[in-house]
């Protein structure tokens, strides 16, 4: 018998039975669409924490001051007192690779205007910082390398801050606001980054020079940090190369020698690729968790093609039967039923395609969760449906296929 | 006798024997059978349950391999073939019509005649679709072919079989107690049939448990347990025509 024969007969027999075969494609419909779903969710998630921190900055890498581990206690970055100014000149004087650096200190208070207060962060640092992290000022200017040698008293807020502080809407350059009881005149606002996809409120901050911060704030000799930008995202690499010998140099960390061990670096850094890559690991566990929950689905669908097939198989003995006693070989039998359970499923497949993808527009409508379909989780579905339909298909089909035409032909 | 020996053999069973073990019995369903059946004979094989004729009919249908002894079917032998091989044989050679009709559910008189061509590949669809509306024709249902088979009554649908079993142009039809389940007059109106397949040249094995059929047939094999009680060649062939013409029509037909 040809093929199209045979896929004329499982068409015929799937159209006898139409609520049957839908219910019996609905196991696969709804794991089809399940997976096509989750994966849009997990890849969508994915791609906007990828966005997210590539929004951070442009080719950042973060140095904190000591190392993971110190003596066997972990201590906290901020306390440490490794990181200098000096530090911070040696790297910029000397480093390549570097396309802006910018020591960074931070304090957390509230800032108070008048009758209005709000918590925030202020942050030390210097003009690079606006490039590495990519904030552009809307109003207003930047402080200049005078207001840093002086440790001027001045500040870019950011949105948040300004809607908190000024909620008449009138405009705050040139008005003094108190962080912490300590003037601050009000030189810019920065540019709405908005929320990240953390949830986090990228606005919620405000600028001022790091010597300010060092001495009139936090009354300290040493730097929190510090950020530079690598000049593009494959140099990254050779940036941290460079920098980590400057550091050891200027802290005199000793090399490993014959009798002795390298010192450990007394500095940690981090690489938003670094970053980028954790979070992709940790929303790879994600997509693979609720991959893995609607595959569970899917072979559900597939043991329903399978026990459809056994009733129909059984249902259809004396078919069978006839089929072979008119001179159907095993193999037209076995082909037969494996199409069946093949189309049953494929078209299964089809539906849960579009139904999954109905799904995942659902979701980013009600639940505001961005997604991505991936092309390739489309044409994987339609495989894994194909396989599913073949791989259920079988042991039914393995039993048709085998029937003694004497029973089956006189079975009632 | 001298008459039919210069006949084309088509059916031949030497001593043919076959057991089945049932637990640690042996079971002799057909205990050394041996007879000739020439083209264009009309057989009828009697006999009553148990006496192994479902077995020969399996055997003469190569649905089923002798224990021991050969069946030539149109030349081939059998016994030694394999299950793949006698399907095809089956396809090529046999035409079955069975006491139930088994026609495919749904599905239209033409394509249920279609069924043996489809196991086919030398067939092409459209060789298929002539051959199946002719086989219909001829056995007078011409204007039913679209028909399904839950449209049509009893002695249609045997009709159909009857068509399905034609049209693949056999060596032999094996016909399973075909009026088993029809009226009498039904009956006689397919016995009918039978004899104007006979008067054309074709050779038929019906297989029954009721004598009166007998009288229509060329020749009559009865068996008693697994052997060949008699085997007698009729002389006096009645016309199933003459028959039916004398069964009065039903009033509410």
């Amino acid at each position: 018998m040809n093929t199209i024969n045979l896929f004329k007969i499982a068409f015929k027999a799937i159209a006898a039975n139409k609520l049957r075969s839908f219910l019996t494609a609905l196991g696969i419909i709804i794991g089809v669409a399940s997976v096509i779903a989750m994966l849009a969710i997990g890849q969508g998630s994915k791609r906007s924490i990828r966005k997210q921190i590539s929004e951070m900055g442009s080719n950042m890498i973060m140095i904190h001051p000591g190392a993971d581990m110190r003596g066997g206690v972990r201590q906290d970055a901020s306390d440490m007192q490794t990181l200098k100014i000096e530090d911070f000149e040696a790297i910029r004087d000397e480093a390549k690779f570097i396309s802006g650096i910018s020591p960074t200190v931070n304090s957390s208070g509230q800032f108070v205007c008048g009758n209005n207060n709000t918590p925030s962060t202020i942050y030390g640092i210097n003009q690079d910082y606006l490039d590495i992290r990519q904030l552009q000022i809307e109003d207003g200017e930047m402080f200049t390398d005078q207001d840093i040698k002086s440790a001027a008293k001045v500040c870019i807020l950011g949105k948040t801050v300004v809607d908190n502080l000024f909620p008449d809407g009138s405009d705050p350059i040139g008005k003094v606001v108190r962080f912490n009881s300590i003037p601050f005149r009000v030189i810019g606002v920065l540019k709405s980054k908005g929320y990240n996809s953390m949830g986090m409120d990228q606005d919620d901050l405000a600028l001022a020079p790091y010597t300010t911060i060092m001495k009139r704030i936090l009354a300290v000799t040493y730097l929190q940090g510090i950020n530079c930008s690598a000049i593009t995202e494959d140099a990254t690499d050779k940036a941290i190369e460079d920098i980590t010998g400057i550091l050891r140099r200027n802290h005199k960390l000793k090399e490993a020698s014959e009798t002795t061990e390298a010192d450990e670096d007394d500095f940690t850094i981090r690489s938003q690729e670094e970053m980028a890559s954790m979070m992709n690991s940790t929303m790879n566990l994600l997509t693979i968790l609720l991959g893995s929950v609607a595959g569970i689905s899917l072979v559900v669908g597939g043991i329903g093609i399978m026990n459809i097939m056994y009733v129909s198989v059984t249902e259809r003995t004396k078919e069978i039967g006839l089929r072979m006693s008119v001179g159907a070989r095993g193999t037209d039998i076995l082909s037969q039923f494996l199409i069946e359970a093949a189309l049953l499923s494929v078209a299964g497949g089809v539906i849960g395609i579009g139904a999954g993808i109905g799904a995942a527009f659902l979701i980013k409508t009600l639940a505001a969760m961005p997604i991505y379909i991936q092309p390739w989780s489309i044409i994987m579905s339609f495989g894994v449906c194909t396989f599913i339909g073949i791989f259920f298909g079988w042991y039914p089909a393995k039993k048709a296929a085998s029937m003694d035409p004497i029973e089956a032909i006189r079975y009632e | 006798m001298q008459e039919t020996n210069k006949r084309k053999v088509v059916i031949e069973l030497q001593d043919v024997k076959r057991n089945f073990i049932v637990g640690d019995e042996t079971v002799h369903a057909l205990r050394g059978v041996s007879f000739k059946i020439y083209e264009g004979e009309f057989v009828t094989i009697m006999g009553t349950s148990g006496s192994g004729k479902s077995t020969l009919l399996n055997q003469l249908g190569c649905l089923d391999t002798p224990t021991s002894g050969e069946y030539i079917l149109d030349g081939t032998p059998v016994r030694a073939m394999r299950r793949r091989q006698r399907a095809v044989l089956r396809n090529r050679k046999i035409g079955f019509v069975f006491q139930n009709y088994n026609l495919l559910a749904k599905t239209t008189a033409v394509e249920n005649v279609e069924l043996p061509l489809m196991y086919n590949a030398s067939v092409s669809a459209k060789e298929r679709r002539e051959r199946a509306i002719a086989a219909l024709e001829m056995v007078g249902l011409g204007n039913r072919l679209y028909h399904k088979s839950n449209q049509m009554s009893g002695g249609q649908m045997q009709r159909v079989a009857i068509a399905r079993a034609l049209v693949n142009n056999p060596a032999v039809i094996l016909a399973d107690e075909a009026t088993g389940n029809l009226d009498t007059r039904t009956s006689f109106e397919i016995l009918v049939l039978f004899q104007k397949l006979h008067a054309e040249g074709r050779t038929i094995i019906f297989v029954t448990h009721n004598p009166e059929i007998a009288q229509y047939s060329s020749r009559n094999i009865v068996l008693r347990d697994g052997q060949i009680k008699e085997d007698k060649i009729n002389t006096n062939i009645l016309s199933a025509a003459e028959a039916l013409a004398q069964i009065p029509v039903p009033q509410d037909d």
